[in-house]
């Protein structure tokens, strides 16, 4: 399969993403740069992390500009996979394509450590081999990671089960303590109605191999490959 | 050739630039003319303390710089070492202290940005940052905004531009109280066929500017504001401070780091820190032994009328200087205009050895390039011993009551200033991005992987003002020990050293003694080591109103480790495991962290290491690693082997557990729990290895005892009969994490 992954100028973990898919997974992987305005035969989209444009207006606010993401939406909109980590959860969030909008850490300080999530669906392509409930350990790395988003959509989502993740504590409780950045209903992660595109503020980019000390990213990443698998079965 | 509006150029002008009489009359004996009003701005920032070097070059020379590994040593913009399989690491620490105690959040921010670009502009891509910071008392004006600043500064260019910071160490004494050092190390890797240098070669290569646009900015940052000690008036200071624009930088890097991967393309190439365009035109020219015509009308400028002195001499942030070759200068644009960079052709090289500066058709500067990179002044300044360096040394220890609860007194240790936990500094570094970091910062040494390998590199830095204060060379030797150390604890060879000089005024005998005293220690101990220091950089004049800093000789260290599922970490892992201790128990109180956080007292001199023991301890630790034998190792440092033994109990990233440990006692007890000593190592072994581990210890002749074992929910030190000290693990830790933060906050 192949991983196509947009680079934004200020994108910091297009090659962490590379070395998961390609070396790690085994698949292939290639860069779409953010003027490009098409990109073909592309099974996973993903929206790296970093600080797009500098970051310096709000997070994502400049790379929904850039003229990548018109093709972006429209491969969305055609059922693509797109997985947003982190800056990328942030595009992902301004340029409409996920609800929400990710502001300040309550303690209005950035932070880099491991969280514990909380798996809350396994039907998107991007959880199929995690079971409901299951615990993770997954590394955070932002300044700008509070999920809010009004009352009622929240509500909504909640309705429509678009939180896939949640964080923590090591049982699989959710508390204020084990909430990192102040998250409403300590939203880790959204989709969208379909399922067919995720965002993430934690990186499982950064923990998908042992020798790092944790391989729970990988998880992730086994599902999106078995999605795949199981996709183009049912299509032949 | 002057312009209309210079002033005229007298002593009196060389003098408010920075210079003294006899500089200034080499100056004019150099050119055999008065130099221009640019001319004399040029050769005053080119020979301030700074960028020269002029009063420590004559002892740097003593270090050593051999290594079978050296690819290049000390005089470019960062060392080289090989690591085998064609890669090589490059790295480098720079100080960027008197900018980030003015204005602290740009100033550290832009020392992190600077080291960044002398990496790159090796062709290298830096995957890992260190920083190294010392401050004053908490408790002392502005420190707790200066301590923000500055974590924040870091974090915010280091986070944004992607590369992680993955150690350092921060210390805080009241030394520091009117000048904190900001010391910042990088380390980047390359292809060693791939490494560019920061050259001027080939009659007509185009010479490119890239980057960000020249401003006002940073103007005398190098000259006066590094070059000089601090007074009343150094708020006034505030505009030599640069802004950074890390944003930018992640834009120059990548487009740099693609224009040098082609072939054919960079003949040299050099950041613009220090001196801005005036460095890099002339130090370029002076290692290709060519020249330059530079025509500084098409320098891209951020505001209208700016004069020639202040072109030359801005240090505007994220700006390189490359030589491409002729044919390729179009492929230079489209590159750097592919990340919406600006690259402009602001002149040639040209043969012949002078650097010719031309602004609106006239001329304004032409000088030699070699004489006034290379021919700056060297003095061998006075140094003498201070009086006051016996009485210091003076420890009567007979008038030190011992501690009536020895385990109050860890505790209080603990969460002293300088024990207790960096988890709230480095919790703001992005420590993980590009997925390289084995060991993460809150051990002995951060450890790195190299993709594609199995190699990993550790990296530490180290330096106790204190020991450095009390006894010079051994202090900087003792720093060299502990870097080492905390290598071997890692599991990693030493490779190479950079090392960042930070004293006070030059000027005074007794910094001048401890500066050569200093360079003494490290060199001797580097070479036991065999980690020559391939780069570094000094910084003088860290003194304000006549007080200086305690001697600071930063030692940052690069380790190799041939197999990355041999890294080490301090913390022990699991019950039952034998706790040893290699080397001898026994630690001095002299210069001891305990001395200073219980009693008040800062006396006496430090223990002096035996070299060639201490190497044998690291020997020791990672054979014993090789075979399989231990699972943890812990530097025995600052507050001595209770302190080291708490650490081991409560630092690791999943939580506390408790040791059962038991000492003889030959003396006090306060020294056997506190006193600091080198060559120390803490290790834990499963139980089933301990009788081998023993085994291979003696035969290699290595001291060491069996301490106890872990397991429990307390730490528990029992001397002889006597439980001296039992804390609940999971308390200490508590106490240890919120410490820090607590004290900040307030």
């Amino acid at each position: 399969m192949k991983f196509g992954i947009v680079v934004f100028p200020g994108s910091n973990c297009e090659h962490d993403i590379y070395h998961v898919a390609k070396h790690l997974l085994g698949h292939e992987a290639s860069f779409i740069w953010h003027k490009d305005t098409a990109f073909a035969g592309v099974d996973c989209l993903v929206l790296p992390g970093g600080f797009a444009h500098g970051d310096y207006l709000r997070c994502g606010a400049m790379a929904r500009f850039s003229p990548i993401m018109g093709a972006v939406k429209q491969f969305a909109e055609r059922g693509g996979m797109v997985f947003g980590i982190c800056n990328g959860f942030q595009v992902l969030t301004e340029a409409g394509l996920l609800p929400g909008a990710l502001v300040r850490n309550a303690g209005l300080q950035y932070i880099c450590r491991d969280v514990r999530l909380r798996a809350e669906r396994q039907d998107t392509p991007f959880t199929c081999r995690i079971r409901p409930g299951t615990v993770l350990t997954i590394p955070i790395g932002h300044g700008e990671g509070c999920y809010f988003a009004p009352d009622h959509v929240i509500q909504e989502l909640e309705k429509r089960r678009q939180v896939v993740f949640r964080y923590c504590d090591p049982k699989g409780e959710v508390t204020a303590d084990a909430n990192p950045n102040g998250s409403l209903h300590a939203i880790a992660g959204v989709c969208n109605e379909k399922g067919n595109v995720l965002g993430m503020m934690p990186h499982p980019d950064r923990c998908a191999e042992e020798v790092l000390g944790n391989a729970d990213g990988r998880r992730m990443f086994d599902s999106i490959v078995h999605a795949w698998t199981q996709a183009r079965r049912n299509r032949i | 050739m002057a312009t209309m509006r210079d002033p005229e150029v007298t002593r009196e002008l060389a003098r408010q630039e920075g210079m003294t009489g006899e500089e200034y009359d080499r100056a004019c004996a150099l050119l055999g003319r008065t130099p221009t009003f640019t001319e004399l701005a040029i050769i005053a920032v080119m020979w301030s303390e700074h960028c020269s070097y002029k009063s420590s070059r004559i002892h740097l020379k003593k270090l050593p710089t051999e290594s079978p590994r050296l690819i290049q040593g000390p005089g470019e913009n960062a060392g080289i070492v090989d690591v085998g399989d064609g890669i090589a690491a490059v790295f480098k620490m720079e100080s960027h202290n008197h900018p980030s105690f003015v204005e602290p959040y740009q100033g550290a921010a832009t020392g992190v940005g600077g080291i960044l670009r002398d990496i790159f502009t090796m062709g290298a891509r830096p995957i890992a940052s260190l920083d190294s910071l010392r401050f004053g008392a908490i408790d002392a004006p502005r420190m707790r905004y200066l301590v923000g600043g500055v974590v924040a500064g870091i974090a915010g260019y280091g986070n944004c531009i992607g590369i992680p910071t993955v150690g350092g160490d921060v210390v805080f004494h009241p030394s520091y109280n009117d000048n904190i050092l900001v010391n910042v190390f990088s380390l980047g890797i390359a292809r060693a066929e791939k490494i560019h240098k920061g050259i001027a070669a080939g009659a007509g290569n185009p010479v490119i500017y890239v980057g960000s646009r020249t401003g006002r900015d940073g103007i005398h940052g190098a000259s006066l504001l590094a070059s000089a000690e601090f007074d009343a008036e150094s708020e006034a200071k505030r505009p030599t401070v640069q802004v950074g624009d890390p944003f930018t930088e992640k834009l120059l890097l990548e487009a740099c780091l693609e224009a040098m991967k082609e072939r054919g393309v960079v003949v040299g190439i050099q950041d613009m820190g220090a001196a801005g365009l005036t460095c890099s035109t002339l130090e370029m020219a002076a290692r290709g032994g060519a020249g330059m015509d530079i025509d500084i009308d098409k320098v891209p400028l951020r505001e209208a009328g700016m004069t020639p002195y202040e072109i030359m001499l801005s240090e505007s942030q994220e700006r390189m200087l490359l030589v491409a070759t002729p044919e390729s200068e179009a492929r230079v644009r489209a590159l750097f205009e592919k990340w919406d960079l600006e690259a402009a052709v602001i002149g040639r090289v040209t043969d012949g050895g002078r650097v010719r500066i031309a602004w609106k058709g006239t001329t304004v500067a032409d000088l030699p390039a070699a004489a006034v990179a290379d021919d700056a002044p060297r003095y061998d300044r006075p140094h003498a011993r201070p009086a006051w360096q016996d009485e210091v040394q003076r420890l009567q220890l007979e008038r030190v009551a011992e501690p009536s609860d020895p385990g109050a007194a860890l505790l209080r240790l603990m969460t002293s200033p300088n024990l207790a936990s960096r988890e709230s500094i480095y919790q703001v570094y992005d420590h993980m991005v590009r997925t390289n970091t084995v060991v993460r910062p809150g051990s002995d040494a951060a450890v790195i992987r190299l993709k594609g390998g199995t190699k990993a590199l550790a990296l530490t830095s180290d330096c106790n003002p204190r020991y450095c204060y009390l006894d010079p060379e051994e202090g900087a030797r003792l720093a060299v020990a502990e870097a080492a150390r905390n290598l071997a604890c890692a599991g990693a060879v030493p490779i190479g050293t950079t090392d960042c000089l930070n004293f006070g005024n030059p000027e005074r005998p007794e910094i001048m003694w401890q500066f050569v005293r200093s360079i003494d220690g490290i060199a001797d101990a580097c070479r036991a080591f065999e980690a020559p220091v391939v780069g570094g950089n000094v910084s003088f004049y860290n003194e304000t109103e006549g007080r200086p800093i305690h001697p600071t000789p930063m030692i940052a260290m690069v380790g190799l480790l041939e197999d990355v599922r041999a890294a080490l970490t301090q913390w022990f892992r699991s019950e039952g495991d034998a706790v040893l201790l290699l080397g001898e128990p026994g630690g001095s109180l002299a210069a001891s962290e305990y001395l200073a956080v219980v009693h008040g007292l800062e006396a006496g001199r430090p223990a002096p290491v035996n070299l060639r023991g201490e190497r044998a301890i690291h020997d020791a630790v990672r054979a014993a690693r090789d075979a399989r034998l231990i699972v943890s190792a812990h530097d025995c440092s600052e507050g001595g082997l209770a302190a080291a033994l708490a650490e081991c109990c409560i630092s690791a990233p999943g939580g506390a557990v408790g040791a059962r440990i038991a000492l003889d006692s030959p003396g006090r007890l306060d020294a056997l729990l506190f006193g600091e000593a080198p060559s120390r190592v803490v290790v834990s072994a499963a139980a089933g290895n301990r009788a081998r581990l023993e085994t291979m210890l003696h035969a290699m002749d290595v001291p060491h005892r069996v301490l106890g074992e872990v397991g429990g929910s307390s730490l528990k030190i029992t001397v002889g009969k006597t439980v001296a000290v039992d804390l609940d693990a999971a308390e200490l830790r508590a106490a240890w994490k919120t410490a820090l933060p607590q004290v900040l906050r307030k």
